[in-house]
């Protein structure tokens, strides 16, 4: 019985450690191919399409709602001070710092990355992957590479954008709506935000970036290591590859933290 | 007979407790055509996908002109692999590319070819197999015997001394079953590459096969020309070939 328990828990440990070993091989092999030539300048425009372009629509949206909410909450925390006037100060830091990168992060992991995994999951059961290793293409490169790339470049400019809107639905619920006026919103969103604090919140887009694609395109990349084949495989590699990108944005984003204050 | 080209010499592989292969031997012979019958799931896809290198062996050895292949040098290794060509069961096409993209992605990826010479191979390749005019179409457009074209079209572009097929008649109906193997048999004929088939269509097969292997509980029980194999006694053999349980 108890030699049992410990063979299940060593072979859980084995089981964990294999697979942070392949993950990093898989990462190394696929940031070393960056530099491969020749330069996969298609694809990564491609890439660059549907990870950034099309995510634009839906990151402005949730940006603008959660800059509305920000100037709700904060209008009534800061009347209780009489410190409402504060209010785009408020807003700017919140969502620059951290909540830009980070719902950022989160709504394309939901949008792209799960498209990634379920994608590449897709090309491991039906062969795809062993078809480019018959072709000696390295399916590392040919599909994890161009992706890394592209979320390097859509994951700040992104934030940029839900940054911009989230201003914007501040400006909104705070002036237009709860009358603060528009001059001291502007000035207090300008005068509170420092270069550091919009470098910051790159440097963490950047991060969630890597994390997200990584964890995304290793997901599918091994949907065949599954316990569960095919279409189930699938679903399962897809939900782990949203589940485990949430998870490691924010332990990441604290991890940043930590060293940005 | 020459020397084999490629020989497996006690070949064994496990999937855990599954024993697949349990010792083969078995020898492949420059510009011939070979057809490795046998029982669904008897290991016949995971014999081909030992010499492609898709799946390695636990023990045994698996020989190219008479040398391991474990033991050749990074760059023979891939220039040996590199005269391969592998037709999947599935077809394997990607999906989000198109007809002209599918059959040159091995020319674009691997060759120097200026892009003009890689649209003149494709395009040629794709008259050869009655593909023409669909160079735009995507693989869900296209029927089972189209898919099975373009990936004969795509294995063949590279212009390959050795072609693995993986039971490219699968889900065929029998007009475009022979069709296919008629194919195999002229371009063979034409371009005198080595053609390893793996299949279930007995006796169909035998019309085009120079020699044939049958693999039957992970072990070949037969290997030799066609004469051979209809004179054998072999009740296993006969059986096969009757489509009777054994």
């Amino acid at each position: 019985m108890l030699v049992e328990i410990i063979e299940n828990f060593g072979a859980k440990i084995i089981k964990i450690i294999e697979s942070v070993g392949r993950i990093m091989i898989f990462f190394l092999t696929g940031t070393a191919n960056i530099f491969v030539l020749p330069f996969q300048f298609a694809k990564i425009i491609d890439h660059t399409w549907f990870i950034g372009t099309k995510s634009m629509f839906v990151i402005a949206l949730t940006g603008f709602f959660t800059g509305m909410v920000l100037g709700l909450q904060g209008y009534y925390s800061l009347l209780k001070y009489g410190s409402e006037a504060a209010l785009g100060s408020a807003v700017a830091m919140t969502l620059i710092r951290e909540l830009g990168p980070v719902f950022t992060a989160i709504m394309i992991t939901a949008r792209a990355g799960s498209a990634m995994a379920a994608e590449i999951g897709v090309m491991r059961i039906s062969e795809q992957i062993d078809a480019l290793k018959t072709m000696h293409i390295s399916p590392v490169r040919f599909l994890f590479t161009p992706r890394i790339i592209a979320s390097i470049i859509s994951f700040p400019l992104l934030t940029a954008l839900f940054n911009i809107f989230g201003l914007l639905g501040g400006f909104v619920s705070g002036s237009l709506m709860l009358g603060i006026n528009k001059y001291v919103y502007m000035d207090t969103v300008i005068s509170s935000v420092s270069v550091n604090d919009i470098t910051g919140g790159f440097y963490k887009a950047s991060v969630f970036a890597v994390v997200v694609t990584t964890i995304c395109c290793y997901q599918g990349f091994y949907t065949h290591l599954f316990k569960e084949f095919g279409a189930r495989g699938v679903s399962l590699s897809t939900t782990n590859a949203v589940v485990q990108s949430c998870i490691f944005i924010f332990i990441s984003d604290y991890i940043i933290t930590f060293f940005l204050v | 007979m020459t020397n084999p080209f490629i020989q497996f010499t006690d070949i064994k592989k496990s999937f855990g407790t599954n024993s697949v292969l349990k010792g083969v031997n078995l020898s492949l012979y420059r510009g011939e055509i070979i057809a490795i019958i046998g029982k669904s799931g008897t290991g016949k896809s995971v014999l081909l996908k030992h010499i492609i290198g898709l799946i390695e062996q636990d023990s045994g050895k698996l020989l190219i002109n008479g040398t391991p292949l474990k033991q050749l040098s990074f760059k023979d290794k891939r220039n040996f692999q590199k005269t391969l060509s592998y037709m999947f069961q599935d077809n394997a096409l990607f999906d989000f590319m198109n007809i002209y993209d599918n059959i040159s992605l091995p020319l674009v990826e691997n060759s120097n070819f200026p892009k003009d010479q890689i649209e003149k191979r494709v395009f040629t390749q794709m008259k050869q197999l009655g593909l023409t005019g669909i160079e735009n179409k995507f693989p869900a457009q296209l029927s089972g015997g189209m898919k099975k074209r373009v990936a004969l079209a795509r294995a063949l572009v590279t212009d390959p001394q050795i072609v693995l097929f993986d039971e490219p008649t699968a889900g065929l109906d029998p007009v475009r079953k022979k069709n296919v193997h008629l194919m195999i048999q002229e371009y063979q004929e034409k371009f005198g590459f080595t053609a390893v088939i793996v299949t279930h269509d007995i006796p169909e097969i035998f019309n085009i096969s120079q020699r044939i292997a049958l693999l039957d509980e992970g072990i070949i029980r037969f290997e030799g020309s066609k004469e051979e194999l209809f004179n054998s006694q072999s009740k296993i053999l006969n059986s096969f070939i009757k489509g009777e349980n054994f």
